[in-house]
């Protein structure tokens, strides 16, 4: 099986996508020429030309509107927001448009957008280009969430939400992007809202999604040298998330740590609790633990940054809380 | 124009002005709730700017949509069923009043964001072109969304790309209460247009002819692939922002000297220079129009809202 990086596979999914159906299209500023700010649109622009990989002016509103009036013709347009951060200018269009048209036109209208857009903070960019704002996606109805934490997801992944006729939300960590993994020729789309199991264990079981996935593992490792088997599960779809997973797996460990980036509040951890409690409260033997990003903007400084960021030895410590030690 | 063009003009005038009398009547009755824009007034820009139109063409616009929704042919029973919230509206009773929409005609919508539409217009050209078809895409908005930034955005996009799209200003002069001097830097909403590198046009908003006749050159070269055009038409809602706005900030003469300017008695008298024409001919129209909103009104009437069970319908496509 291959080994390449989470942009590679990134890229491999566009390519077999655009090849497989003429109706996908791709554009976002400097998505073309450029090659994308992260270079994962590179080499899309000579394969098929700038009919289907158009270069915009920076303006992510209309991006995304354009991408969502293209998408009520009839075409599956793949729209890049440079980073995360900026669809705060385009939440408008996203979130009071693209999400909510098709009910609000009473069934008429199919809308396949997915929204690519990089996001999560750790490389020192400062407060206004280093947002994990998942919630905002998630907390919207109509729209679907994803967030890969590894190459074969991300192109398993990203195969879905194009084929998708709904607006996916599609994120992709900055710090991921030079990760490698195996990533199997011919992947097949993945199934949306269907959380993976990547380490099965008995007493813990660690939730996370994204570029926390890693840090889950990573604190399943050293939990491990101190006898503890933590069980990882990756949402991977954050809407709509996989509950089934979630809750039969507390079922087995009775102890759970929702890992997120974002800020704590009204975020991915409480949304996880509130849900294991209403639906596997008897299933506990020690209280939820959420592990978040700081509720604060990322500064610039780096020691600073760092202490916005969950890390693995946080995860062991809000493990190892649930189980008494 | 031959006459039984011009009765047709008379015929969309007075099913578009008839329409809004009847639902202010409905509105004031309780049997709709929300927010009611009404285009009375306005008549001949919409009229003026479709006139031209293939069935194929698409048309958008803002939240003053029953004349878009009505002019493209749409059922005035379904447009009056959504406004009443029943599930026999066009909608099934989910838009509302600002959100017509109906696929089987290409109207893509009414839209409650001032300038929301703008980019979405954008796209719709962009499959067009994209396609290599010849429709056009005709995009309705006010004065007020020109200083909206997603405005300009799509404005620049929309020249950039050389797309087929007639974009149509209905400059009434004031963006609810705020007169269009002082909320603009710049007054002439055509001015303001042109940096955009695309023909513009100013004119007569209440004259059909003249509105028309501008169209008629926008839609072609839009059609010939010759990029957007932009028109402002320059006209006036007799009534308030919406059905609960008094108008305060309006002088009666001011209200007066667009009444003067009224776009029906005006296509009427032009019809009567033109061609020999009884006054029961256009008694005639002026009946036909009340049947068919009296039959609106009964079918919007008979109807009821979706049960509840079915609130979650149409959030996603399973």
């Amino acid at each position: 099986m291959p080994t390449i990086s989470y942009r590679e596979a990134l890229n491999q999914a566009l390519f077999e996508e655009m090849h497989r159906d003429e109706g996908v299209i791709v554009l976002g500023e400097d998505v073309a020429e450029y090659g994308g700010s992260f270079k994962v649109t590179r080499g899309l622009l000579d394969e098929f030309g700038e009919d289907r990989v158009i270069d915009t002016p920076i303006s992510e509103a209309a991006i995304v509107g354009m991408a969502t009036g293209a998408a009520m013709c009839g075409l599956r347009p793949v729209p890049e927001l440079m980073t995360v951060n900026f669809a705060y200018l385009a939440l408008d269009q996203i979130c009071n448009h693209l999400a909510l048209m098709r009910y609000m036109f009473g069934g008429q209208v199919t809308l396949p957008v997915t929204i690519r857009m990089p996001g999560g903070g750790g490389h020192q960019l400062a407060s206004q280009h280093s947002h994990s704002l998942e919630v905002f996606f998630v907390h919207t109805p109509g729209l679907i969430v994803l967030y890969p934490s590894s190459p074969a997801d991300a192109k398993a992944l990203l195969k879905a939400a194009i084929r998708d006729d709904n607006p996916v939300i599609f994120l992709e960590h900055e710090g991921l992007y030079n990760a490698e993994g195996e990533v199997p020729e011919g992947t097949e789309p993945a199934e949306i809202g269907r959380a993976g199991i990547l380490r099965q264990g008995k007493d813990v079981t660690l939730v996370a999604y994204g570029g926390m996935t890693n840090v889950a593992l990573e604190a399943a490792d050293t939990l491990a040298e101190e006898g503890c088997e933590a069980e990882v599960v990756d949402l991977r779809t954050l809407r709509p998330w996989d509950k089934e997973t979630v809750v039969e797996s507390v079922a087995r460990t009775h102890r759970v740590v929702t890992v997120e980036e974002c800020p704590p509040v009204c975020g991915i951890g409480a949304e996880l609790s509130a849900n294991i409690y209403e639906l596997a409260f008897d299933e506990l033997d020690a209280p939820v633990e959420r592990v978040s990003g700081a509720d604060c903007h990322l500064p610039y400084a780096k020691e600073l940054e760092q202490a916005c960021i969950p890390h693995a030895p946080d995860v062991v410590e809000a493990a190892l809380r649930t189980l008494g030690v | 124009m031959n006459k039984a063009e011009l009765m047709e003009v008379y015929y969309l005038m007075q099913l578009a002005r008839t329409f809004e009398t009847r639902v202010a009547e409905q509105y004031t009755r309780g049997k709709m709730g929300g927010f009611c824009h009404l285009y009375t007034g306005e008549e001949a820009v919409a009229v003026g700017a479709m006139w031209h139109l293939r069935d194929d063409d698409y048309v958008i616009g803002s939240y003053r949509d029953h004349a878009y929704y009505l002019l493209r042919g749409g059922d005035p029973g379904k447009a009056m069923a959504e406004l009443f919230g029943h599930k026999e509206g066009c909608c099934k009773g989910k838009g509302g009043s600002m959100h017509l929409f109906d696929w089987d005609i290409n109207f893509l919508g009414g839209y409650a964001i001032v300038a929301g539409m703008c980019p979405l217009a954008v796209g719709a050209a962009k499959s067009i072109q994209y396609r290599g078809e010849d429709r056009v895409v005709v995009c309705f908005f006010g004065d007020g969304a020109t200083n909206q930034g997603v405005y300009h955005e799509a404005l620049n996009m929309g020249s950039l790309y050389e797309l087929p799209i007639v974009w149509v200003c209905e400059n009434n002069h004031y963006a609810i209460g705020t007169s269009v001097p002082r909320s603009s830097a710049r007054e002439s909403l055509a001015r303001k247009a042109r940096s955009y590198e695309m023909p513009t046009y100013v004119v007569d908003g209440m004259d059909f002819f003249k509105m028309q006749s501008v169209a008629e050159r926008a839609i072609a070269d839009a059609r010939a692939g010759k990029g957007p055009s932009f028109i402002e038409a320059q006209c006036y809602r007799y009534r308030g922002h919406s059905m609960s706005d008094p108008a305060t900030y309006r002088s009666e003469e001011e209200v007066e000297y667009w009444k003067k300017r009224d776009p029906i008695p005006r296509i009427k008298a032009a019809i009567k220079h033109d061609f020999e024409v009884e006054e029961e001919e256009f008694e005639e129209v002026d009946a036909r129009v009340r049947r068919e909103l009296d039959e609106a009104i009964e079918f919007a009437s008979e109807g009821s809202e979706l049960p509840v069970e079915r609130l979650y319908e149409d959030l996603y496509v399973e």
